[in-house]
């Protein structure tokens, strides 16, 4: 009981501090405007607003979550703040998710933001959306922890937040969403396989258009592995190197 | 009764040697104080035990609770306050102390009524609704103190609580320290100010270069350092007579004067007051002060580790610089 009082309340304070400013949310309408704007423009056709919204939904989740633990995290860290937690009697587990659960929170709701837009331009029947929130859920939470085992390896902030783009742009690429990964360059076909992201959009393009081709069930036991990976290397990191 | 108890307590940074077997123990209701110079290894002592800094051999008990395996309920008796203010910037003292509250797992209703209390008792109820960052040092430092005991703990650890503030808000944070002493909780502080350690502490260990050279009372590290019993007399009328009537009533000790109303008896029995100024009296001579000499803590503390406290002080604001 003691703990899900703390648990709530830092997550609440994530929530009013960080994640509910003015600066993120329109971060999180923005994104997906211009994005969905972007290959509009460039195709010059009608949409095909089904081929695109698999993508700008992993793109809207991805950014809305791997830079945020950059500020809850480091940025605490820096302050010092975050030094208040460790000595706090709250399971170190539990701490991570509390401070994490805020961005995977806020990436969920991103990336239903472009499924707003569409609502206006297609009919979108037939979609299973139960599990397409599965997935959401599933690639918030795999990219939160890839942001928090880059927000427990750096010092800066802004080393957390380029890194987050080393690895952010590559993913883009790689994981399948704009070119297919059976099209990729044989070499570079094994890093689109180790990319959480990649199942997660076959996930989507399964559901929403039926373009997937990794089995379902196959793509989300991979991302719990990854989720539970990430998670658990990034705690044993925190562990060694911030409790010295 | 002890409340903690460190035994052997050791800290490796690599091949470096932060803290050297220590072995301690705190009383419950008393203000121990950790006196050293910069680098002696305080903070690190207090990161270990309060779950910072892992433990690299030796042990430590908190209320019966070892601070490796049974850390988190260790921590949930303790309050911390850290050498630097660490609050959230962004938040205005009531959230912060709410949080902190939160922290431990105090109930909404409860830590929000505390959070008001501190406030007027810490002398910020009109600065509970102004973000931290707009705190003058002295608010900050006395607000991190509330914060570090919003959940009630049974000790309180404190890292240089005065360090880096000015005078006037020191001696109130010295003032507040011991209030909450007095209402029971058990006090943990770190200093390198000899006079804080004097005026405060019940107990004081020495330590120097990670290793604890000296621990009793004030009056036991006095009493280690004294070899001889000095009493000390100002008085006014023709004291020559008075060193030969001294040594015929009291033939073990010696007598010493010092210009035209000063005069010191020294001893290596403890001295009694009244005795000697009856002989005063006898001879006509009117004592108007009588005191018993101790020395200073600060000359227990050099002759014990040799470490001069100008120098000592000096380095610390070069640090804090
Ligand atoms: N994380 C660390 N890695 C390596 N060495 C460290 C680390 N933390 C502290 N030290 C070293 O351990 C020694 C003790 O440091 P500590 O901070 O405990 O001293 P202190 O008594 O608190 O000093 P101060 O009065 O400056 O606060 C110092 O020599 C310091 O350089
Ligand atoms: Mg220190």
């Amino acid at each position: 009981m003691k703990a899900w009082i703390a648990f709530w309340n830092i997550l609440k304070k994530d929530m009013h501090n960080y994640y509910l400013k003015p600066p993120n949310i329109s971060w999180g309408m923005i994104f997906p405007v211009a994005w969905t704007l972007m290959v509009f423009l460039k195709s010059g056709r009608a949409l095909d607003v089904l081929g695109l919204l698999p993508g700008v939904m992993c793109l809207s989740v991805l950014f809305g979550t791997t830079s945020m633990l950059a500020v809850t995290i480091t940025f605490e860290r820096r302050s010092r703040s975050f030094e208040r937690l460790l000595i706090a009697p709250i399971d170190l587990n539990l701490l991570m998710l509390a401070k994490t659960t805020g961005a995977i929170v806020f990436g969920i709701f991103n990336g239903f933001v472009p499924v707003g837009f569409a609502l206006f331009m297609t009919h979108l029947g037939g979609i299973n959306w139960l599990l397409v929130l599965a997935t959401i859920f599933l690639i918030a939470v795999t990219s939160t922890f890839l942001g928090l085992f880059i927000a427990v390896s750096v010092h800066e902030v802004f080393e957390a937040q380029t890194f987050s783009n080393f690895f952010r742009f590559p993913m883009i690429f790689l994981c399948g969403l704009f070119v297919p990964v059976q099209a990729l360059p044989i070499f570079l076909r094994p890093i689109s396989y180790a990319i959480p992201l990649t199942y997660g959009a076959d996930i989507l393009k399964s559901l929403i258009n039926g373009n997937g081709h990794i089995a379902l069930v196959t793509s989300f036991l991979v991302l719990i592995g990854f989720g539970i990976a990430l998670f658990t290397v990034s705690t044993h990191n925190v562990k060694r190197k911030w409790i010295y | 009764m002890n409340i903690l108890q460190a035994q052997d307590l050791t800290k490796n940074y690599g091949d470096f040697r932060a803290v050297d077997r220590i072995t301690f123990s705190i009383n419950q209701g008393e203000i121990f104080g950790l006196l050293g110079p910069n680098g002696a290894g305080k903070t690190t002592t207090i990161n270990m035990l309060t779950g910072l800094a892992m433990i690299t051999s030796g042990t430590a008990t908190l209320g019966g609770f070892d601070c490796n395996r049974d850390l988190r309920k260790a921590q949930q008796l303790m309050g911390i306050v850290p050498d630097e203010s660490n609050l959230y910037e962004e938040m205005d003292g009531f959230q912060n102390l709410c949080f902190c509250g939160a922290l431990y797992g105090m109930p909404k209703a409860k830590r929000e009524k505390r959070a008001a209390e501190l406030l007027v008792e810490f002398g910020l109820a009109d600065a509970g609704k102004k973000k931290f960052n707009a705190y003058s040092r002295g608010m900050k430092r006395r607000l991190t103190i509330a914060a570090g005991i919003i959940h009630e703990p049974s000790i309180l650890f404190l890292d240089e609580p005065t360090t880096g503030i000015d005078v006037a808000s020191a001696r109130q944070i010295r003032r507040l320290i011991q209030d909450l002493n007095h209402k029971g909780t058990t006090i943990f502080l770190t200093t390198h100010y000899i006079e804080e350690a004097e005026r405060l502490c019940h107990r004081i260990a020495f330590m120097v270069g990670g290793k604890i050279v000296r621990i009793g009372t004030l009056r036991e590290l006095m009493m280690d350092a004294q070899k001889e019993n000095i009493v000390q007399f100002r008085a006014v009328g023709s004291l020559e007579k008075i060193g030969e009537a001294i040594s015929r009533e009291f033939p073990s000790v010696r007598t010493e004067f010092y210009g035209r109303d000063l005069v010191r008896i020294h001893s290596q029995q403890p001295l009694n007051l009244a005795p000697l100024v009856r002989v005063f009296d006898q001879n006509n001579i009117s004592v108007y002060e009588a005191k018993i000499i101790r020395p200073s803590l600060e000359e227990v503390f050099v002759k014990v580790t040799g470490i001069e406290i100008a120098k000592m002080k000096q380095e610390k604001e070069k640090v804090k610089k």
